[in-house]
């Protein structure tokens, strides 16, 4: 089916919010800036103080630019994981995808001598970023592996939840047994790693990062029609002419992608991945993901740009861990959406 | 002559094993199906219906023989291109809850759609001819965890026939539905067959239904054997019988059905009058283990009449006579002779 109308107007909705949110995001922070100089430094203009031009520039902009990519990223990968899975509660997060992408990251962290900190990956230069970005990937890659190949066993959606959080800390107790062995600088580096942050991400990494998405997102969007063809199952996708080995490995192949690069350079960011399809889908009430695709990361572009306003907590000097916040507002969100539209089990078999 | 949709030759199916040798559960399987008919598979839990359906479906490999789809070798066709003759109606129920029902048909458009999946003129079309051919252009709007299973199951087929393919298989599609909705469905499908020259086959347990709507039926024994034919002969021939004769319960040729059979008769009865009351007289004896007799010298006699909107039936034995006029009363009284006579 075509976008219909009110489809229509409201992703015409949520992208004005998007434009409202990023402005916003720039705005507030721990200096204040005004409105008309953030204006005139967003257009290329010149203003009255060279510090503002700085913060902008180089910190505010970046970061908005940065949860605008984990805000697509993660959603698009939690959309493609619950379609695939067939599963209500799959997202990165939550089948242990980002500690993949974890182990990945700690791999290159160890064989470097380091610790997997955003500090440690900025020395890495852009050549570092990129070898991070594959390990992160592949490491994603091989957990949803290991899951699919699990899903395809067993049809019991709380059974796979259980069996993805099992591999979640097989992975996770992977990187344990080397922070072990670290120095306590390094582990007060990983553990500041794993708080998430949008901060981190500047420069050259900022490039590499929206390259790596934007090409992740490409593979989704174009992937959409199979992603369709497989809601009503695979038996019913395969009778329709999809090649489901294919199809799973371009679907494996984007979320890794996505999930990977994001959580190398964020940190493991929860709760986003689960949370935004389902706000969408019970926003859209549609399924078909051509139209939700563009939606999740509409919302989730939005969701994560709020998540940022409140982490810097404006007028103050503090900025709390991003991944505290998305948490915070995250679960109730699914709790929420389980509870008012009671739409989790009819989506799914 | 027309050319068959479905054509067997020398047909093994069964499983392959990667160390093993294959487990084979039917041979020397050659089957037709033309365009225009509608065969039901029947055959006892496990005789392999659902391998043989998934076989011609291609979504299990042949052991040997080949099967050719509209003259093409199976084997040889790719997905894309077998999406387009073949299409599919399964058992499990479907879980799609935020797509609506117009959603839903329009995935069976997938293998005539671009990359993106935008529908064409033609592609509305048939997604709107397809709803009007199972009479769900009325549910087009609504969500598909809304309908009941047979409503559910008839937007299924709808997809299917907006597939645009020559064949429809149907692995047991009347499985979850409620009687009614099992009749329509039946009804649908015959009169698919009949109007838009599809071919349709479906595997059933509805043995009942598949007498009266098959054109031909492919009856599987559970030795693996396949018998096929109009279901009129193979009744008459004895071969349905024989497929499904289990302890308990026989077929009984006069009325097609099977019925639960209990105990022998130790009381021999005749039944005349009005011949729809003593089908159903018939139906409560077999119930009670008593078979009627045609014989008109049994030593019971009851005659069935309708007087002034009311049943009245006579039991007669020997001298007695007793009225009644209800077929409960009816039986307690010849329970109470059967007793006597014990």
């Amino acid at each position: 089916m075509a976008p219909s109308v009110s489809h229509k107007a409201i992703l015409t909705g949520l992208a004005i919010l998007v434009v409202f949110f990023f402005v916003l995001d720039i705005m507030l922070g721990s200096v204040k800036i005004p409105f008309d100089q953030i204006l005139k430094i967003l257009t290329g203009q010149q203003t009255d103080n060279i510090a503002w031009v700085f913060i902008i520039e180089k910190i505010r902009l970046p970061k908005a630019v940065t949860a605008v990519l984990v805000g697509c990223g993660l959603s698009v990968s939690g959309l493609q994981m619950q379609t695939l899975f067939r599963n209500p509660l799959a997202g990165p997060s939550e089948l242990g995808i980002t500690a993949g992408a974890g182990l990945g990251v700690a791999a290159v962290m160890l064989a470097g001598g380091s610790s997997a900190s955003i500090y440690a990956i900025r020395q890495l230069g852009v050549s570092g970023s990129w070898l991070i970005i594959a390990m992160a990937s592949l490491g994603s890659a091989l957990v949803l592996s290991i899951i699919l190949l699990i899903a395809g066993r067993i049809r019991d959606n709380v059974i796979l939840l259980i069996v993805g959080v099992m591999i979640g800390t097989i992975t996770l107790s992977i990187v344990s047994i080397w922070q072990y062995f670290s120095q306590p600088e390094q582990l007060q580096e990983y553990i500041m790693w794993t708080f998430g942050s949008l901060g981190g991400v500047t420069q050259y990494h900022l490039y590499v990062l929206s390259g790596v998405v934007s090409f992740g997102l490409l593979i989704s969007f174009a992937s959409s029609k199979a992603l369709n063809g497989l809601l009503l199952g695979e038996n019913y996708a395969r009778s329709m002419g999809l090649t489901i080995g294919r199809t799973r490995l371009i679907i494996l192949a984007s979320t890794s992608i996505l999930t990977g690069s994001i959580t190398a350079f964020c940190g493991p960011i929860g709760f986003v991945g689960i949370a935004i399809p389902h706000i969408t889908r019970s926003l859209l009430g549609t399924s078909d993901h051509r139209i939700l695709i563009p939606g999740v990361c509409l919302v989730g572009t939005v969701l994560l740009l709020i998540c940022d306003i409140i982490a810097q907590m404006p007028g103050t000097q503090t900025v709390l861990p991003i991944n505290v916040v998305t948490s915070l507002l995250g679960a109730p969100v699914v709790i929420w959406v389980i509870i008012s539209r009671n739409n989790l089990r009819s989506s799914f078999s | 002559m027309t050319e068959p949709v479905i054509k067997t030759t020398d047909l093994s199916i069964g499983y392959k094993f990667r160390n093993k040798a294959p487990r084979i559960i039917s041979t020397g399987l050659n089957l037709q199906l033309f365009p225009g008919e509608m065969v039901c598979l029947l055959g006892p839990n496990g005789a392999g219906k659902s391998t043989l359906m998934r076989t011609i479906a291609g979504l299990q490999p042949v052991i040997s023989g080949g099967i050719e789809i509209d003259g093409m070798q199976l084997a040889a066709l790719d997905p894309g291109e077998l999406a387009k003759k073949l299409s599919l109606v399964l058992t499990e129920r479907v879980e799609a809850g935020n797509l609506s029902v117009g959603e839903v048909v329009s995935l069976g458009r997938i293998p005539y759609t671009g990359w993106l999946g935008k529908l064409s003129d033609r592609d509305r079309d048939k997604i709107s001819w397809a709803l009007s051919a199972t009479e769900t252009t009325i549910f087009q709007h609504q969500k598909i965890n809304r309908l009941s299973d047979g409503e559910r199951q008839k937007v299924m087929l709808a997809r299917a026939l907006a597939q645009d393919t020559s064949l429809i298989l149907l692995d047991e599609p009347t499985a979850h539905l409620d009687l009614p909705s099992r009749v329509e469905m039946m009804r649908l499908l015959h009169q698919l067959a009949r109007r838009m020259n599809k071919a349709i086959l479906l595997s059933t347990h509805e043995l009942d239904l598949a007498l009266q709507a098959a054109d031909k039926l492919w009856v599987m024994k559970s030795d693996g054997s396949l018998i096929m034919g109009t279901p009129e002969d193979l009744v008459l021939n004895g071969s349905f019988e024989a497929a499904f004769t289990k302890s308990g319960f026989y077929f009984d040729k006069s009325s097609g059905s099977f019925t639960i059979h209990q105990e022998p008769a130790s009381l021999n009865v005749h039944v005349s009058g009005d011949s729809q009351i003593v089908f159903w007289i018939k139906r409560a004896l077999q119930r009670e283990g008593i078979t009627a007799w045609e014989n008109e010298s049994a030593d019971i006699q009851i005659n069935a009449i309708e007087e002034n909107d009311a049943l009245k039936l006579t039991i007669s034995q020997n001298e007695e006579i007793s009225t009644h006029s209800s077929i409960e009363s009816l039986i307690n009284k010849l329970n109470l002779l059967r007793k006597s006579l014990n």
